[in-house]
């Protein structure tokens, strides 16, 4: 699984427009899959992940924490959420802040820049709606971070990373329990999506 | 009213629920009866379990038994050298742990505490430890490694209140077990694996939260923390016959 995305290591060195293709592939891929649709970044996304860096993937992550995060903090208050779902959506979206803040920091440190936050779209209008959405998009995010933590260079980020990802496994089963869907979706063992397959997943949600 | 609802201890029941929620709440082991259950149910008795989970110090006298120390663990290495060294070291020290919540599971299936969509869950995730000691297993073979012995443990299997505290701090330590050795991990493909384990025993636990009085689905808030090898192994001592 992982030897998959090196199948195109002689890609690492091109660079477009004085950034290794890689970065601005990965970089652009979410403004430019808005453009041109998933179908024709996808490929060029999935030829660069051979030659991800840290700073990559931690945009990358940092553009799935922004639109939990504003899943959280601005949808979930149109949707007319009571109870325990309001209290959950309250409570992740706080977290989901964290993540951004974290990762953003993380960015910085590491002398990159984080990404922009895109706009987002939630094609949901009621509490039901707004849950299931909630499953599938945290469901999502184990498995980027999953997908992505063994690309990782740096044991410190990568340390981070799991302890986020621990958190979005935390809130997947919980919003599973509440719409009666299975709290380990995946059995035993948790899937790993490259990141081709996240951004393709992600994209009808970005504007 | 038709916003579902879940065990939570804050929260009341909504009078709609649905699905597995709906389930739970019909069910004979119930949160009320939960919780009339925890107030008889020594709870105090995992008292000694939950400081130690948590990395207190004041723990590794409380739980002291006469199991042997393990041996110190390594410079550079994250678990004692008994295991082995490198990702088979981990992987058997995973191992070990993983046993542990495959026979504690086997147990809590085999004592018929729960029914219903919790006794599904209960035997969903026994299944899935097995799961997770025929992989880990398999994979110290194919490292070319000796598998860990199987501990024989013991715990103790007393009221469903006593034994879903137990299992949600057994979760939550083996959780933050997976976390602690993420970082030492050399193979990236034994890195997947364990990352993909460490996130469904993170689901077990954020599922047993629910049953829990004062159980939370993110009990370090948003990021959750690490255990090494010594803290883990220390509170898990009580539990190895």
């Amino acid at each position: 699984m992982i030897t998959d995305r090196l199948a195109n290591p002689e890609l690492v060195e091109c660079e477009v427009g004085g950034v290794t293709r890689a970065s601005f592939i990965l970089r652009g891929a979410l403004a430019a899959g808005a453009v041109y649709g998933t179908a024709a970044v996808a490929p060029f996304v999935s030829s660069a992940l051979g030659a991800t860096t840290d700073l990559d993937i931690l945009n990358f992550a940092l553009t799935l924490e922004y639109l939990e995060t504003d899943f959280y903090q601005v949808k979930a208050k149109t949707v007319g959420l009571t109870g325990v779902a309001a209290h959950d959506a309250a409570n992740f979206g706080m977290e989901e802040a964290a993540h951004v803040a974290a990762l953003t920091s993380a960015i910085r440190a590491a002398g990159g820049t984080p990404a922009p936050k895109p706009t987002f779209v939630f094609p949901v209008k009621t509490a039901t709606e707004f849950l299931g959405l909630a499953y599938t998009v945290e469901n999502l995010g184990v498995s980027a971070y999953n997908g992505a933590g063994p690309l990782l260079k740096s044991k410190a980020l990568l340390g981070a990373a799991g302890s986020i990802v621990q958190v979005e496994a935390r809130h997947a089963a919980a919003i599973g329990l509440l719409i009666g869907k299975s709290p380990t979706p995946s059995g035993g063992f948790d899937e790993a999506k490259t990141m081709t397959e996240v951004l393709a997943a992600a994209k009808p949600l970005i504007k | 009213m038709t916003t579902p609802s879940s065990l939570r201890e804050d929260d009341e029941m909504a009078p709609q629920t649905r699905g597995i929620v709906e389930e739970l709440v019909r069910d004979d082991f119930g949160r009320k009866k939960f919780l009339k259950a925890v107030g008889t149910a020594g709870a105090a008795s995992f008292g000694a379990f939950v400081l130690a989970a948590c990395g207190s110090s004041s723990s590794t006298t409380t739980t002291k038994t006469s199991t042997p120390t393990p041996a110190p663990t390594p410079a550079g290495a994250s678990v004692p050298a008994s295991f082995g060294s490198g990702d088979v070291g981990i992987l058997n020290y995973a191992l070990t742990l993983e046993y542990l919540e495959d026979q504690f599971y086997a147990k809590v299936v085999a004592a018929k505490l729960f029914s219903g969509a919790v006794g599904s869950l209960v035997s969903e995730f026994a299944y899935q430890e097995v799961q997770h000691v025929a992989a880990i297993h398999a994979t110290v073979l194919k490292l070319g490694g000796t598998p860990a012995a199987k501990p024989t443990g013991k715990f103790p299997i007393t009221t469903a209140a006593a034994v879903a505290k137990l299992a949600y701090t057994v979760e939550n330590l083996g959780a933050s077990a997976y976390l602690g050795q993420a970082g030492y991990i050399t193979s990236p493909d034994v890195l997947a694996a364990a990352l993909s384990i460490h996130t469904v025993e993170a689901r077990h636990a954020a599922t047993l939260a629910t049953l829990v009085p004062g159980g939370h689905v993110t009990p370090t808030g948003a990021f959750a923390k690490p255990a090494d090898s010594a803290t883990v192994l220390a509170a898990v001592k009580p539990f190895i016959a």
